[in-house]
């Protein structure tokens, strides 16, 4: 059973999922809720599996190529049909088949009210993203990767969009869908251009790309900057970081487990992937990386700002995943990618575990999201409570919770980086851990603030639910021990080690250890601070918050929208609308209508000639002869 | 006589006919005046003719004859144009009961 | 044999059919005639692969020099696959629709893809001007007759517009004529004689314009989107499927190899055209309501995409064998997309058809909610949609892929702005495309909407056939590659012209 040990087993991963699209998406008239459920789990559960199975067999050395057909070979081009498998697949093979089982199972039972063809539809769906997204990580170059990288941004628009009845929910779709198109070009690009410069696509031709055997490079520095920077481009679109990050707030449109899936765990963090996949390349790249520093850091703190004033309990945390992306960048653009990867890690843990819990209140209060009208759910739900106080701590970055490792990685590269940087990133993580213990405290403490029919209804949500939140606030704690510092504990940065095959270690950063143990004494001392002012304003709630103008513009998100629909969206609409009932009626038709008409015109013209009156004829003959004829008597001389 | 005369004429019996064709309106009498224009070219055929006749005398005695036939040929075919166009002009008048061209404009549509 | 049976099949046929006694056996006559050519074509693909039984030389007008001559390269298989699954979709996608003079209807229609037959398999430059005539006649008097309301004025200026273009050419064909040697039409002949640069400069417009209008590219386009809308839909289906892909072949054979340095010279020039005319439809189609437009502006996109990729790969190689193979990837994707555009817009032309004949409306604007009421057709419109869209995956994506390469390396000052807004194009088909799906199958129905709309089964066996070629060719697209790889290699090297530059 050759086909079954590994590396080959590795093929059902993907396939798998698609499996489960397939028989999910014909079959879901004839399916009941439990057998919908069942397949879409199972086959998440079997691909997770085999994904462990893969994780502990990888080879320290040279990735594991699996070839499985020529998706497109003309003469020396050759695009394979290939998968990659080595620490960093793997490691997101675990994440993306881990947490996306878990979702499964929790949607199985938050989505149990639709009907059973909806339902399907919805699995159907699930399954098809994580198909998509397992290309993505999977995929051997960057063709595979992009046909992964569209594939989940077309699932995300079919999630977004899944209650299709509600126009601006699928509007929120097209959106996102559009948004992540304007990236998708700019990595086309890249791809041309290395194609151009190298004649390969495959990950293992980069080390011959950038010439580091001995041998001359094939890309001059100016080509590794611009596939870089356009590649980051593309990374900014699926990633949500400025200027292209304002689909990912509108796509909480989509179901909650959605968007713990796609709009947290997986898919947003492709971008982030991506770069790390392609780091030998951006490691020579340094202006690339200046600026994915400045553009990541910003991020972080633009959208953290206008976190500080969301009431819907959801686009709170979709700006703070925008924020932690924006810290995974500023990690990648510090040089540090292993950092970047282990917050990915950390955060699909803490942030699905957020969103989750956020859906089980959303369950419990019929469908309410603003935090105003929340409030003293500590009681009713008292696992969705502690659960998502395990993730606040987290996401806030207290010691021993994951999130203080990862985002502690991160603060110290920034600072090697630059120490502005690091104060900004400082400055976000304390409006981080404020914000999320606002949405906390607004939550679960104080009184109930809901109508009578809600408190009627508040339950605690069933056990498909809860298990998936336990085993997430479980790894939310554990999870960030595989990356401890050095200095603490000599080789207790397991990731780095593991990671070392597809990210070379860097040379030893030149800081005293004394340094290390004050930023990380610093940022916890302030981030329990930024947790206690949090308390103390919104442990019992206020309607009336003071309504400066300051407030006013982080509530409408800086207007960025506003400023995109007028300086970009409308000039387009007004242009397009020109050029159909104007340009294209009155110029380019108009142009030929024109000759058209000027031979009518013509021809009217002639036609008058031609009065009848017999009288007229013969005198024009008359006149016709006599033209001949002087004019053979002129021409004779 | 010098063949200026003939030439001269018979120019004013072609205007006067080429006048009267593009100015009368009576058909009968542009067909008279059609005549008139054919007539002219008659008498200058049969005066060149004549002159040819003498002038080339000595070497062919049919000299000129052409122009002779060609007369007869005009003669012939307006004697047919004649028969031909009084019936129309007689279908005419029974038609619309006149025989002024103006009313003859259908040509245009 | 195969070659002179694809012209005959139809022709007899369509004449067979057009005077059938009975009326109602029309439709399942032309149906039978058009999957006898489409077996020809796929028995001729696997079976009978010989050069020999795919050419065909006869006598034909001999005071001319004109020869009866067929000549099937891969260029001319390839097509003439696409034209017989195109006859094969626009008789199987009307089937249910009842039509008046139903003899003449299919008859005509045979006769369409009889012509178009020999566009693409002639290799005598008078018969290929006959078969490009023979199909736009078959085409005027189908939409004049079945057409909407405004049939008679549109197909007057589609038929004036095509024909004006036709008559240049025509013109052009009899110059290259008289100078051969032996008054040959002859594709071989034309290619010899290799004209000087003064000449080609103003012989390639003469070409130039009737294909273009043809394809038809910006600003040379404006009889389309009029012809399309008012055209039966299996007829706007051919039309826009295989007639459109004429002007591209048409390029590809009797303009680049022959008229080389011609093009390359207004490459720039034509590029410029094809990328202006991709924002432009694009932008039109986001501010179009009704359906049919919208997919006939989307297809003057798309086929601008493929112009500008095929004068892409005009110019010199120097013999450089790196030049060549790019080119060569580039021209892969022009084949690939010849064909996936044509079968994915045909699969549209069906949605469209299916909708406009369900709910008598083509306005976005007055349906809505299908998705909830017609969840199969829906399917079915979502993935020949993203098909059109060139997602991975999908038939599109490796030509749009191929071609897009092609552009960045051209040997143009200005390739990087082209590929640039190009590429915008991709950005805005997917505006409009989802607008479309959204304003179509999203939201709430009304209360013509609500009742839904089921497919017959020639409808979902019609539409399972594009869906087929949409994943076969966007899963495996190297199957269509490897067909088309080595014609595509000899190709390329044919239309450099650094043999020019040698004397």
């Amino acid at each position: 059973m050759a086909m079954l040990s590994f590396p080959n087993i590795a093929y059902l991963i993907p396939l798998l999922p698609l499996l489960g699209f397939l028989v999910n998406g014909l079959l879901r008239n004839h399916l009941s809720h439990r057998a919908i459920a069942l397949i879409g789990s199972g086959v998440m559960a079997l691909a997770f599996g085999i994904s462990l199975l893969v994780f502990y067999n990888i080879p320290a050395g040279a990735p594991t190529i699996l070839t499985a057909f020529d998706f497109i070979r003309i003469g020396e081009l050759q695009i394979p049909f290939a998968f990659q498998l080595d620490a960093l697949s793997s490691l997101f093979l675990l994440i993306i088949t881990g947490i996306g089982f878990l979702i499964h199972v929790y949607s199985s039972a938050y989505m149990h009210e639709e009907s059973a063809s909806h339902y399907g539809r919805y699995f159907a769906y699930l399954n098809l993203f994580v198909f998509s997204m397992l290309l993505l990580v999977m995929g051997a170059n960057y063709v595979i990767l992009f046909i992964g990288w569209e594939g989940v941004g077309l699932c995300s628009y079919l999630l977004i969009g899944y209650w299709f009845r509600n126009t601006a929910y699928s509007q929120a779709a097209n959106k996102a869908f559009v948004m992540n198109r304007i990236g998708d070009l700019a990595f086309l690009i890249a791809i041309f251009w290395l194609i151009a410069r190298t004649g390969s696509v495959s990950f293992t031709d980069l080390p011959m790309a950038i010439g580091t055997a001995g041998q001359s490079a094939k890309l001059s520095s100016l080509d590794i900057t611009g596939i870089t920077l356009l590649l980051f481009i593309g990374a900014t679109g699926k990633s949500a970081q400025i200027p292209l990050y304002t689909w990912l707030p509108d796509a909480m449109a989509g179901p909650t487990p959605v968007s713990a899936l796609i709009h947290a765990a997986t898919m947003v963090t492709a971008g982030i992937y991506m770069i790390a996949r392609s780091n030998l390349l951006y490691t020579a790249a340094p202006l690339v990386l200046t600026i994915i520093a400045i553009i990541g850091v910003a991020t972080a703190l633009l959208a953290a700002t206008i976190a500080l004033r969301q009431n819907d309990i959801k686009k709170v945390l979709a700006y703070s995943t925008v924020s932690q992306l924006g810290f995974m960048f500023l990690a990648l653009g510090s040089g540090a990618y292993v950092a970047a990867v282990f917050h990915v890690m950390t955060h699909a843990f803490f942030k699905a575990l957020l969103f989750l819990g956020s859906g089980s209140v959303i369950h419990a209060m019929s469908g309410e999201q603003d935090i105003r009208k929340m409030g003293g759910l500590k009681k009713s739900l008292p696992i969705t409570y502690w659960t998502f106080l395990i993730g606040c701590v987290a996401i806030a970055g207290i010691f021993p919770f994951s999130g203080f490792f990862s985002k502690d990685a991160i603060l110290l590269s920034a600072f090697l980086k630059s120490p502005i940087f690091y104060v900004i990133a400082l400055f976000t993580a304390l409006l981080t851990a404020f914000y999320m213990f606002r949405l906390f405290f607004l939550t679960f403490g104080g009184s109930f603030r809901g109508t009578e029919e809600q408190r009627h209804h508040l339950h605690e949500s069933p056990a498909a639910m809860t298990i998936p939140l336990v085993v997430l606030a479980i790894l939310s704690i554990v999870g960030g021990w595989v990356g401890i510092p050095e200095v603490w504990i000599h080789g207790g940065d397991r990731l780095v080690a593991f990671l070392s095959p597809v990210i070379p270690v860097s040379s030893g950063h030149e800081i005293s250890h004394a340094t290390e143990y004050i930023l990380m004494g610093l940022s916890t001392g302030l981030v329990l601070l930024s947790i206690l002012f949090a308390w103390n304003k919104y442990k019992q709630y206020r309607a009336e918050e003071s309504e400066s103008p300051f407030a006013r513009l982080l509530e409408n998100k800086w207007y960025v929208d506003e400023l995109y629909q007028a300086a970009i969206v409308q000039p387009l609409h007004k242009l397009g609308g020109w050029i159909r009932s104007v340009f294209e009626p009155k110029v380019a038709d108009g142009a030929i209508q024109g000759i058209g008409r000027s031979v009518r015109y013509l021809s009217q013209q002639f036609r008058l000639i031609q009065n009848g009156q017999t009288g007229n004829y013969a005198l024009w003959m008359v006149i016709g002869i006599v033209v001949i004829l002087s004019v053979q008597f002129f021409l004779r001389k | 006589m010098p063949i200026n005369y003939y030439l001269f004429l018979s120019l004013a019996l072609f205007s006067i006919g080429m006048v009267g064709v593009l100015t009368r309106r009576n058909a009968i009498i542009i067909f008279m005046c059609i005549e008139l224009m054919l007539n002219a070219v008659n008498l200058l055929l049969v005066a060149f003719s004549k002159m040819h006749h003498l002038k080339n005398l000595a070497t062919s005695a049919t000299a000129g004859a052409d122009g002779q036939l060609f007369v007869f040929f005009i003669m012939v075919v307006a004697a047919a144009e004649v028969s031909v166009g009084l019936a129309i002009i007689v279908m005419m008048y029974r038609n619309i009961h006149s025989v002024d061209i103006q009313f003859l404009n259908r040509l245009k549509h | 044999m195969i070659a002179l049976l694809l012209v005959l099949i139809p022709l007899i046929g369509g004449g067979l059919t057009l005077f059938l006694p009975r009326p109602a056996l029309a439709r399942p006559v032309a149906l039978n005639v058009a999957l006898i050519s489409l077996i020809a074509v796929l028995l001729g693909l696997c079976q009978f692969t010989q050069a020999a039984n795919w050419s065909y030389d006869a006598e034909w007008i001999q005071p001319i020099g004109a020869r009866f001559s067929l000549k099937g390269d891969v260029l001319a298989k390839w097509m003439s696959l696409l034209s017989s699954i195109g006859a094969v979709l626009s008789i199987l996608g009307s089937w249910n629709t009842d039509r008046k003079l139903p003899a003449r209807f299919y008859g005509l229609l045979l006769w369409m893809q009889a012509g178009m037959s020999i566009v693409f398999l002639a290799s005598d430059a008078f018969l290929f001007y006959f078969g490009w005539e023979l199909a736009l006649i078959p085409a005027y008097f189908l939409s004049s007759i079945w057409g909407g309301e405004k049939r008679i004025a549109v197909t007057i200026k589609f038929f004036i517009y095509t024909f004006v273009g036709s008559v240049l050419m025509l013109i052009g064909l009899i110059y290259l004529q008289q100078l051969t040697p032996d008054g040959s039409f002859q594709w071989q002949a034309f290619r010899n004689l290799e004209l000087t640069e003064s000449k080609q400069i103003w012989l390639f417009w003469l070409f130039f314009l009737a294909f273009a209008i043809k394809v038809p590219l910006f600003p040379f386009h404006t009889w389309q989107p009029d012809a399309y809308e008012q055209a039966p839909t299996p007829i706007t289906l051919l039309l826009s499927g295989v007639m459109v892909k004429m002007g591209v072949v048409a390029m590809i054979r009797w303009l680049l190899p022959i008229l080389g340095i011609g093009a390359f010279i207004w490459s720039d020039v034509v590029i410029c055209l094809a990328v202006v005319g991709i924002l432009y439809a694009s932008l039109i189609a986001i501010r179009q309501d009704d359906l049919k437009r919208l997919i006939a502006y989307s297809s003057i996109a798309h086929m601008g995409l493929t112009v500008a990729a095929l004068f892409s790969l005009t110019g010199f190689s120097n013999n450089s064998n790196v030049v060549l193979h790019y080119h060569h990837i580039g021209f892969q994707g022009v084949m690939l997309q010849l064909f996936s555009h044509g079968v994915n817009i045909m699969g549209m032309w069906l949605l469209a058809d299916r909708i406009e004949s369900r709910f008598g409306t083509r306005k976005l604007s007055e349906l809505g909610g299908l998705a909830r009421t017609a969840p199969t057709f829906t399917i079915f419109f979502v993935i020949i949609a993203l098909a059109n869209i060139a997602l991975p995956l999908t038939n599109a994506f490796p030509g749009e892929f191929l071609q897009f390469n092609a552009i960045f390396h051209a040997q143009s000052s200005y390739r990087i702005v082209f590929l640039v807004f190009s590429g915008l194009g991709v950005i805005l088909s997917a505006i409009y495309t989802l607008n479309m799906i959204r304003r179509i199958f999203f939201g709430e129905t009304n209360s013509a909407t609500e009742n839904g709309l089921r497919l017959t089964t020639a409808e979902t066996l019609a539409l399972s056939l594009v869906v087929m070629v949409v994943l076969v060719f966007g899963i495996y697209p190297q199957a269509a590659l490897n067909f088309t790889n080595d014609f595509s290699w000899e190709y390329v090297k044919s239309i450099d012209i650094t043999r020019f530059l040698a004397k």
